[in-house]
């Protein structure tokens, strides 16, 4: 046993870490909550040419996945730097296609997934969200409905969220594209996938925060110290890291799961799923405390990772939900 | 990454659970905490001693198994599983025996380790003072020299299982003049039966008499029991301080039985509509995987040649707050029957909830405070800067 990431998967977190420092994130982020999606369609470009979206795709669809692990390890970063649009629908999406076996559908939508030509949106049981997310941004979005599977043909009116990043729209229409019992099994796998990408993407945005909260705290005095030096912030920042700590290797070992097809799997990913939402959604609450004000005003950039936290937690399955599927006989 | 055992552990854990199934008591033992339950304790350590699986992580030569950490979580799941006795030995094997297999002499080893294992010798930590406990560079108590040794002075308390134990460690402060508080300490190691060496048991908080305080009047010591260099302790203290917060005194094991036992009572009784408590019974039962997820990472990280430091203050909080809330989750889910404490003929699972309640009540404070621990945290793993405490 070693239950510990392995130098090639640490290094292609680093490499996205990088590639996404550089990239500027909040300047994508402010531009997608506009509405204008060019910059963050030219950042996903990048990503799919680092491989994230292959990592969901099998090989023989020109994929390299699937790879839960490494998926794990890829949306961590993605959620550390706040990566706007349909990430985890996309990859859910290929989940789904994958299981429903070989077909028209398989082969043109898996490529241009893996390639990242295509965006595509999921709305689906797993969420018990009657909302697709950035339907309007997206090429496609898929609809599981029961035991069908349709592509829809138009959407509804954008609703806003509370974080502004995220398009919520009701898919409507549509062709069917699949039917049956395959479809409703597809559709589960599907929702663990999506489960576990959130999951990764809380624990990303909570590491962030939290990282960014510490450097605040070291900079700014009041009576005349850092206020990190004062008991209340430090013990404040310590329980924060510890619940990120501990979310972590839930969340690989859900990661394993799932590669191993474990029965188990599906607790798992609800584990993982509840501790990573809970303890992203603290560091918010910890971040916006220790900020004081300025934490509370939009231009920081802070606020795109603040108003995230919320929606990631409840996304894909609700903290009560996961804990009902823990408990699940 | 992976989580899979290989077959080697898998046959170690059948023959752990085999021994356990065999020779686990079927009616728990009374109490450790008191004295008939201390003598019952002490024969079952003989008991494991005797098919050594009581120190299974030790080598061969002092009656362990050479085990690799990895095989002795695998025997801590498998003992708390099998719902077998609490450890009465645990303080020596937990606290000293690393400390002697770090900065013990060879002749040490071979005096002291042995009867620990047997059961023969039970040992109680001797390191809080009246005005000392998480702060122990405001120690007291004194180590002066003599001919051939030590004499003891002053009054240490709270001592874990001293009011039945055979012999303590701890540190003394050996030279006053030192120019820093935490300098100039000695670790030593004294039989609570020497002359001028009084036991007072204290009553603790669930009315078991325990723990002690020790008044020392000269008590001699000799130079062979002193661990390390005299004037050393503090650094010597500091390894065995790691262990006692995080992964040998607290192996997930006990607290993922304990989920186990916690959803059983849950199932047996709950009020399914009742989501509140259902929310809680699921986060014990996470809180109890990531803490074994959480040690299994720091074992591959152990087994790949990294020191685990600060990173123990992490289990320190987290475990001793899991075992809170698993004992208060179920003290809820007992409604009426919560408060009957062990004793009590009619108290569920023989008391052992109410039990394990009140002693989980003390995890926060000691092993060093989670005050201190998050202190730790902060300054250590996050970089804040130090302050007013």
């Amino acid at each position: 046993m070693r239950f510990l990431l392995d130098d090639e998967q640490r290094e292609f977190g680093r490499t996205l870490d990088g590639l996404l420092e550089a990239a500027g994130t909040p300047a994508v982020v402010r531009a997608w909550a506009a509405g204008d999606t060019a910059p963050g369609r030219a950042l996903w470009a990048r990503l799919a040419e680092a491989g994230v979206f292959a990592l969901a795709v099998p090989e023989q669809h020109d994929g390299l996945g699937p790879l839960p692990v490494e998926l794990a390890v890829a949306f961590g970063e993605l959620g550390r730097h706040a990566v706007p649009g349909p990430l985890v629908e996309t990859v859910a999406a290929a989940a789904l296609l994958d299981r429903l076996g070989d077909g028209d559908v398989t082969r043109t939508w898996l490529p241009q997934i893996a390639s990242g030509k295509a965006v595509v949106s999921l709305c689906g049981p797993g969420a018990s969200s009657p909302y697709a997310l950035d339907a309007d941004a997206s090429d496609a979005v898929f609809v599981i409905d029961g035991d069908t599977l349709r592509v829809a043909d138009g959407h509804g009116p954008v609703q806003p969220s509370l974080d502004p990043a995220r398009r919520l729209a009701r898919p409507h229409g549509g062709t069917v594209l699949a039917h049956g019992p395959q479809v409703i099994a597809a559709a589960a796998h599907a929702a663990d996938v999506a489960a576990l990408a959130t999951a990764a993407q809380a624990l990303g945005l909570g590491r962030a925060l939290l990282a960014r909260t510490v450097g605040y705290v070291g900079q700014r005095t009041q009576f005349g110290v850092a206020i990190g030096s004062f008991q209340s912030v430090k013990h404040r920042l310590a329980d924060t890291l510890i619940a990120l700590e501990f979310a972590e290797p839930l969340l690989h070992a859900a990661a394993l799961a799932l590669a191993t097809a474990d029965p188990a799997a599906g607790r798992e990913i609800a584990a993982a799923k509840v501790s990573a939402g809970e303890a992203a959604y603290a560091a918010a609450r910890t971040a916006l405390q220790l900020h004081g004000a300025v934490g509370y005003t939009e231009e920081l950039d802070l606020s795109l990772w603040i108003r995230k936290a919320r929606p990631l937690r409840d996304a894909w399955g609700t903290p009560a939900a996961c804990r009902d599927r823990v408990l699940a006989p | 990454m992976d989580l899979e055992f290989s077959a080697a552990e898998d046959a170690f854990r059948a023959e752990a659970r085999a021994w356990l199934a065999a020779h686990v008591p079927d009616t728990p033992l009374p109490s450790l905490e008191t004295a008939e339950g201390f003598a019952a304790h002490r024969q079952w350590e003989r008991t494991l001693f005797a098919d050594r699986w009581s120190v299974v992580s030790w080598p061969e030569d002092y009656g362990g198994r050479g085990a690799s950490i990895l095989q002795w979580l695998i025997f801590e799941e498998e003992y708390y599983a099998a719902g077998a006795p609490g450890r009465v030995s645990q303080n020596g094997i937990s606290l000293l025996a690393p400390t002697l297999f770090e900065h013990g002499t060879a002749e040490q080893r071979a005096r002291i380790l042995p009867p620990m294992a047997s059961g023969e010798a039970i040992w109680a930590q001797a390191w809080s003072e009246p005005e000392a406990g998480s702060d122990l560079a405001s120690l007291r108590s004194t180590a002066v020299r003599t001919d051939g040794g030590w004499r003891l002075s002053g009054q240490k308390t709270w001592s874990s299982r001293a009011a039945f134990a055979d012999r303590a460690f701890g540190l003394f402060r050996s030279d006053p003049d030192a120019p820093k508080p935490h300098q100039g300490l000695t670790y030593l190691m004294f039989p609570l039966d020497a002359e001028g060496v009084t036991v007072r048991p204290i009553g603790r908080l669930d009315g078991k008499p325990a723990f002690a305080e020790l008044f020392l009047d000269g008590v001699f010591v000799p130079d062979e029991d002193v661990i390390g260099e005299p004037g050393q302790g503090w650094r010597v203290a500091m390894s065995t301080a790691g262990n006692e917060r995080g992964l040998t005194l607290r192996s997930p094991g006990r607290f993922t039985a304990a989920a186990v036992r916690l959803t059983a009572l849950w199932r047996g009784q709950a009020d399914p509509s009742d989501t509140a408590l259902r929310d809680r019974v699921a986060d014990a039962v996470i809180g109890a995987r990531a803490y074994q997820l959480f040690t299994y990472a720091g074992a591959s990280r152990l087994a790949a040649g990294s020191r685990i430091g600060a990173e123990s203050s992490l289990n320190k909080v987290f475990w001793s707050e899991l075992d809170i809330a698993l004992h208060e989750t179920a003290l809820d889910l007992l409604g009426p029957y919560g408060e009957l404490a062990d004793g009590a003929q009619e108290a569920p699972s023989h008391g052992s909830w109410a039990e394990g309640h009140t002693f989980s009540l003390a995890g926060p404070l000691y092993a060093g405070t989670n005050e201190i621990q998050r202190d730790i945290i902060a300054e250590r793993l996050l970089g804040l800067p130090k302050g007013r405490r």
